[in-house]
């Protein structure tokens, strides 16, 4: 076996050391009776050729994005990513470290941390921001639970144009911890009256912008009146490519920001890995989950860097930590790091720019299609078309004909009667061509 | 005129009347570390003998300071906010960490003296 | 100089520093700037034409600061990241004895098949009809970890080990009120000896947590988890093989005591890799335990992720599995997005994660599983127990043994009585090690044994890589019982930074980079 390096003899050797007759005497502790005899019944080893044509064949099974005019959006997003990135992530000394407990010999990765946290607060206009977690939905969760932290309160008010799945997140936390959740109906055009819904025991409200439905909206309003009753707003987003065109929820007053990553850096993976960031205003920063890295100086007076304010995390605080949080997302935020770097503030107001210019193209383009109709005042780079027909079907049928679309509504919202509803997509990937193809294709289907 | 009593957790209660100053011995913040941070409870808070009065953190390592008697919070040293490691230079003096009303001057009584506390120590 | 905490004191050179240099630098450990001191924002490493004129529609909402981030060219980032990584010890630098992070050998292969557009290009809300093969790795990974550990079914969406966890007991939460005792069975019982995990993610739930002590022999004894089991007691959590790598021997009777009184078992997997192949927990009575795919299946450590943690479930916490997941019957596989889909007896407990979980790690894992087969992860089990314990076989007469009464498993445990005396701590033998050119084992973990250091050298190394890093660990003892303080209290002297000041990183935290006052109104 090639990853194996020990070889018979070896082992013969080495249990003759330790003195036992066997290897299975080292497993005396398992119960006679439990311990199996023969391998489990499962294919034997193979070599690296047959096990690549297995996975290549289950791979060539499913259509990729690059492959086929590419619409869909809902929470992760096709973006380009340079070489270099995928090239850097792989280096050994990134791949294959551990957490970095011995900051002697993982100061690259704590540089970069430090680096992200610092992009991280750079774009979403706030103080602070963590080491990353899992993705925006699951630092969603987290949020609402540092919110309930940091007020003493238990109640969490999530706007209706939240991502479904985010909500669902919240919801299901929420509910194990016995905290209450209002969920305001889906919002489908940005007109919900969420200020009604804040008061003296609400704890935080949940407001993404550009919302699910891709409609951006306005913070402050919503900050002014959470701090009135001693709330906090959770400024959350899913496209972070936005922040290079809109307004940061920190210059709107937002308490805490969590988002998701994945767009800069990192593939679709079909949903993960990915990276959730997560900021705060300094003042709430003993309540932050996750990881957090510091600046410091070594014995020899150099600059470094260290994992900080530990005493939050689960290894030391064990049932009172502020989240049971260990492994985060390292090199999907070393991926998002080093594209950011690439991009730096003139990349990203300019793919920012690109992006918002042919989403703008292509609702134009579908707002002059017979039947069909942009619900959007405004948006970034995604944005909710209505359809004369179900828009599931409609997607099946293009699918058919080489075009992924974007992703009905119904799918998120299966019992909303939100059918004839679809959310579309486009990056600066989409090309002319792409959207040429779109329109025609719907045009057939239609 | 003050008495000092102690906790077997390594709490000290000065008492001046029916104040108490409370804080963590020298013994205490040596087993802790380097203090980094202190988070104190808010004035006029009542806390029950043994429960939870105060936080204490070094940097691997997090402890509650839990009130030796019961009382009312009537001062917290908020200096230590700014420089926690006050604790560990001057724990007995500048680093108390709160002042309690006592509610019950005959919970005193199951606190430990001076000599008994540095005889409990021998035995750790 | 460092005082008893290990905190530098004052800025100093030693005499092992050579001298100095005129950049900083000691030829490949090169001294690297923060990007925010080489940057520009007006600088960029991407190429992106403007787009033709258009008319926005941000509305009111288009940014007016600036964001303040500075770019780099190609050439540039390349070389800061490769100067940085650098400064990193990683499994393909040397041997990473970690104790219960299973640093075992990434295979590349792994990297290439994750890498196929079929799955890393695939969106996770494009149509069903266009992933078949997404779904189908999705399966064939569940069969697997389904057929090694014995149980019935299996939640893929966690997205890391501590997240397993919260799904395994949001499970068991769900069973509980389902059964109408969701409001007196609220306590969890955690051995002293746990990860900091499982506390936290029981009380992150809403359960309160009872310690339950450990024996003088690093287990937890039956008669011990009965004495505490009540009505109100839900579930036990439990690691095995254990944090001290002992394989708990009365973990059969101890799951039959839960089952009795009407409470579950949790089982934390972290330590899977001690017995893949060879003992399933789904025969030891095992209701949830997550698997650590980034432990056990090798997936990348990454610098502290991406992991993934996938949990097996026993029939009876099954219906519970959070969406989505794929149901498979009369031979066609569905995937099941909404409570409201889900097949008849199910009642999902909700979701934990916006999409599917991990893809990236489940093909690596799956890659994985298919090179090795169920006679490689036996023999890799196997060789990780063996070198575990021919490390234990060779340090044992220097290094002391809290619990000589058992063997251990595929990591061993030595705490700090040994040290008793020498002015040397484990701390400064763990930095000590990383002159010799190692990573550190664990260090003060588990927290019932004193100084610990936890050693598990996985089944990636070879029989000479084992001798030289235990005749190194020999001569360190030596020299820490030989009064060679030097060797520790300063170390180490040979990476690229010395010993960091962790107390100055927490009393006054900087979380990130501030632009330098310019003198002129520094003056002011």
């Amino acid at each position: 076996m090639r990853y194996l390096p020990l070889t018979d003899t070896d082992r013969e050797d080495m249990l003759a050391r330790i003195g036992v007759a066997d290897v299975d005497a080292l497993f005396s502790d398992v119960p006679a009776d439990k311990l199996l005899t023969a391998p489990v019944d499962l294919p034997r080893a193979k070599g690296e050729l047959e096990v690549e044509r297995i996975m290549a064949k289950m791979a060539a099974r499913n259509v990729a994005a690059s492959s086929v005019p590419f619409f869909v959006g809902a929470g992760a997003y096709k973006h380009h990513v340079p070489a270099t990135v995928d090239h850097l992530i792989q280096r050994s000394e990134f791949l294959t470290s551990y957490t970095p407990y011995q900051p002697e010999i993982a100061q690259g990765t704590l540089q970069y941390l430090f680096e992200f946290q610092t992009q991280v607060a750079a774009l979403t206009g706030m103080d602070v921001a963590n080491a990353s977690m899992y993705d925006g939905s699951t630092g969603t969760g987290e949020a609402v639970l540092m919110a309930h932290r940091v007020t003493r309160r238990k109640k969490a008010v999530l706007s209706g144009g939240l991502h479904p799945h985010y909500a669902d997140v919240v919801r299901t936390l929420s509910e194990m911890a016995s905290d209450t959740v209002v969920s305001l109906p889906p919002d489908v055009t940005a007109g919900e009256d969420i200020l009604a819904r804040i008061d003296d025991e609400t704890s935080c409200v949940v407001v993404q912008n550009p919302d699910v439905f891709g409609n951006l909206r306005d913070l402050r309003p919503i900050a002014a009146k959470a701090h009135a009753h001693g709330a906090l707003l959770i400024a959350v987003f899913t496209e972070v490519v936005s922040l290079g065109a809109i307004e940061p929820p920190g210059a709107q007053d937002a308490d805490i920001v969590v988002g998701e990553g994945q767009s800069i850096g990192n593939a679709l993976n079909f949903g993960g890995p990915y990276v959730g960031l997560f900021a705060a205003k300094s003042k709430y920063i003993r309540q932050m989950p996750g990881r957090l890295c510091g600046e410091t100086v070594d014995a020899a007076g150099q600059r470094g860097f260290v994992l900080t304010l530990s005493t939050r995390e689960q290894h030391i605080r064990r049932d009172k930590a502020t989240s049971n949080i260990c492994t985060n997302s390292g090199l999907c935020c070393l991926a998002f790091t080093i594209h950011m770097t690439l991009l730096g503030q003139a990349g990203l107001e300019r793919l920012a720019q690109v992006n918002h210019a042919n989403a703008v193209a292509l609702a134009d383009a579908l707002a002059g299609v017979k039947g069909v109709t942009v619900l959007n005042d405004s948006f970034f780079n995604e944005f909710t078309v209505k359809l004369p027909r179900p828009a599931a079907e409609i997607v099946e049928a293009l699918a058919e004909r080489g075009i992924l679309a974007g992703v009905p509504v119904s799918r998120l919202l299966p019992s909303a009667g939100l059918d004839d509803l679809l959310l579309v997509a486009s990056t600066e990937v989409n090309t002319n061509e792409d959207r040429a193809a779109f329109l025609a294709a719907l045009a057939e289907v239609l | 005129m003050s008495e000092t009593r102690y906790t077997k957790d390594h709490e000290y209660i000065r008492v001046e009347g029916d104040t108490g100053t409370v804080g963590i011995t020298d013994f205490a913040q040596g087993q802790l570390g380097d203090v980094v941070f202190v988070e104190l409870p808010s004035l006029g808070k009542t806390v029950a003998k043994g429960g939870e009065a105060a936080v204490v953190e070094s940097v691997k390592a997090a402890s509650e300071v839990y009130a030796p008697v019961s009382g009312e919070v009537v001062e917290v040293n908020s200096a230590l906010e700014a420089a926690p490691g006050t604790v560990n230079e001057d724990p007995s003096g500048k680093g108390w960490f709160l002042k309690l009303k006592l509610t019950d001057v005959a919970e005193l009584e199951g606190l430990m003296g001076e000599a008994e506390y540095q005889n409990y120590l021998k035995t750790l | 100089m460092l005082n008893r905490q290990g905190r530098p004191t004052q800025g100093s050179v030693s005499a092992h520093e050579p001298h100095a240099t005129f950049t900083g630098n000691r030829a490949l450990q090169q001294i690297e700037p923060l990007i925010f001191e080489i940057g520009h924002p007006e600088t960029t490493g991407v190429d992106i034409d403007a787009p033709a004129p258009f008319k926005s529609r941000l509305g009111s909402h288009a940014r007016k600061g600036e964001i303040g981030l500075p770019g780099l060219s190609e050439p540039e980032a390349m070389r800061h990241y490769v100067r940085l990584s650098q400064k990193n010890y990683g499994i393909d630098t040397g041997l990473f004895p970690l104790g219960s992070c299973t640093m075992k050998h990434n295979a590349r292969l792994n990297e290439k098949t994750a890498r196929m557009p079929g799955f890393s290009d695939v969106h996770p809300l494009q149509p069903v009809s266009t992933v078949p093969g997404a779904l189908e790795v999705m399966l064939e990974l569940s069969h697997y970890l389904m057929t090694l550990t014995g149980m019935p079914a299996v939640a893929l969406s966690p997205k890391a080990g501590a997240h397993g966890e919260a799904c395994g007991m949001m499970a068991i939460k769900a069973a509980i009120a389902a059964k109408g005792e969701g409001a007196t069975r609220n306590v969890v019982l955690v051995p002293e000896s746990a990860h900091g995990t499982n506390p936290a993610t029981a009380a992150l739930i809403g359960f309160s947590v009872r310690s339950v002590p450990a024996r003088e022999d690093g287990t937890v004894a039956v008669e011990d988890v009965k004495a505490l089991l009540g009505p109100d007691i839900a579930a036990i959590m439990l690691t095995n093989p254990n944090t001290c790598g002992i394989f708990e021997p009365q973990i059969v009777e101890i799951a039959a005591a839960m089952h009795e009184a009407g409470a579950y078992f949790y089982c934390d997997g972290a330590n899977f890799n001690a017995i893949v192949g060879k003992a399933r927990p789904g025969d030891l009575g095992v209701d949830a335990m997550h698997i650590n795919l980034h432990k056990t299946f090798s997936t990348p450590h990454g610098g502290g992720g991406p992991g993934s943690g996938p949990v097996v479930l026993s029939e009876r916490l099954a219906p519970f599995a959070p969406v989505p997941f794929i149901h498979v019957e009369g031979g066609s596989a569905r995937l099941v997005e909404n409570a409201a889909d889900a097949p008849a007896g199910n009642q999902p407990f909700g979701r934990i994660t916006a999409f599917h979980g991990q893809m990236g790690m489940y093909v690596r894992a799956l890659t994985y599983m298919l090179s090795h087969g169920s006679d490689g992860m036996k023999q890799a089990s196997e060789d990780a127990v063996l070198n575990a314990n021919y490390i234990r076989a060779g340090l044992s007469d220097l290094m002391s043994l809290p619990f000589p009464d058992h063997p251990s498993m595929h990591e061993a445990l030595f705490d700090d009585e040994w040290l008793k005396g020498t002015g040397v701590t484990t701390l400064d033998f763990a930095k000590a090690m990383i002159d010799e050119g190692y990573h550190p084992m664990t260090v003060y973990f588990p927290l019932v044994v004193h100084g610990a250091m936890l050693i598990e050298p996985t089944e990636s190394e070879s029989k000479a890589s084992l001798d030289l890093f235990i005749a190194t660990l020999r001569d360190l003892a030596m020299a820490a019982k030989g009064n060679d303080k030097a060797r520790f209290t300063g170390a180490p002297h040979h990476a690229p930074l010395r010993r960091l000041d962790e107390t100055r990183a927490a009393r006054q935290p900087v979380l990130k980079w501030v632009p330098p006052v310019p003198l002129a109104e520094a003056a002011e």
